[in-house]
């Protein structure tokens, strides 16, 4: 019974090592980027939280938690969970702006 | 009961990455709060990240970046049925993970030994705003402690089943599982280093 379970999981194509060291990578030049731009001034440090903290957490997403790899429910699951904490976040900050 | 064994993988990373995503919600809350704090007193927060250590803040990313590598390539050792390597892997996770906390550990005793912790005097001293930033910091990064805590718990017991071969070749999901876990404490964290040690 089991068998049909597996065929069915093996028809999967599995990511090597590589592709996980590569990410990684690009992660530590990532984390370097980001390093380097805080020490420039203060408007470099925020854009750079703001564009090359979301793409870092976006390849750990993507690739380490095998988002890449799943059907469509698990995509729409995170995009609906960070399109709610986006809309929380304009909430506050349209009040905040109108105080 | 004929030896059939009910099995439904993609069920359990479906209810893993629910579990997941309430994690998110509960984080997300809390960045919100950040923003908001931030905006309010711009002045108070860079005053605040000025006293934290960047290099420690940055050794941490590094060492959990890893500790994530060697999650999701043990996976990858246990899909090819090598079993050494994944449990060399996983026990460097768990290595990379006690060193996060033992790095944490200094960082926060020497702003205990500055007179800053939760509720104390020197910290009521300070500034509203500084005060907000130091308690966001200690919420955030404590929360986040937690959290590396019962990940490498639930991490040692995968390296424990890998072993004795609970998890192996053809039935590895609580592995992937604790990975997916794993890898959202990276993440926060990968959030956490900018917002207090960086762009403060």
């Amino acid at each position: 019974m089991n068998e049909t379970l597996h065929s069915h999981e093996a028809h999967i194509e599995h990511p090597g090592y590589g592709t996980f060291i590569g990410v990684w990578l690009l992660l530590l030049l990532l984390t370097g980027c980001l390093v380097g731009l805080s020490h420039v001034s203060q408007s470099y440090a925020v854009w750079g939280l703001l564009t090359l903290t979301p793409l870092k957490a976006g390849l750990v997403f993507y690739y380490f938690m095998h988002l890449k790899y799943e059907g469509p429910v698990f995509k729409v699951v995170v995009l609906v969970t960070l399109g709610t904490l986006l809309i929380f976040f304009a909430l506050l900050f349209s009040d905040v702006a109108f105080r | 009961m004929s030896g059939h064994v009910h099995r439904d993988d993609l069920g359990s990373r479906l209810g893993m990455w629910l579990f997941l995503v309430t994690e998110m919600v509960l984080f997300g809350g809390l960045f919100i709060g950040y923003s908001y704090m931030r905006y309010r007193y711009p002045a108070e927060f860079h005053h605040g990240g000025m006293e934290l250590n960047a290099t420690l803040g940055v050794i941490n990313t590094l060492v959990l970046l890893t500790s994530s590598l060697t999650v999701v390539l043990s996976i990858v050792a246990v899909q090819r049925g090598e079993k050494q390597r994944a449990m060399a892997l996983l026990g460097t996770t768990l290595g990379l993970g006690l060193t996060f906390l033992v790095i944490k550990g200094f960082e926060w005793s020497a702003k205990f030994h500055h007179g800053l912790y939760p509720n104390s005097p020197h910290l009521a001293t300070l500034p509203p705003g500084e005060q907000v930033f130091f308690g966001l910091y200690f919420t955030m990064t404590g929360l986040h402690g937690v959290h590396v805590i019962a990940g490498l718990s639930v991490l040692g017991v995968m390296l424990w089943w890998v072993a004795t071969d609970r998890i192996r070749q053809d039935r590895y999901i609580h592995l992937e599982n604790s990975g997916l876990y794993w890898h959202l404490v990276d993440v926060i964290w990968i959030f956490l280093l900018p917002l207090f040690y960086l762009a403060a």
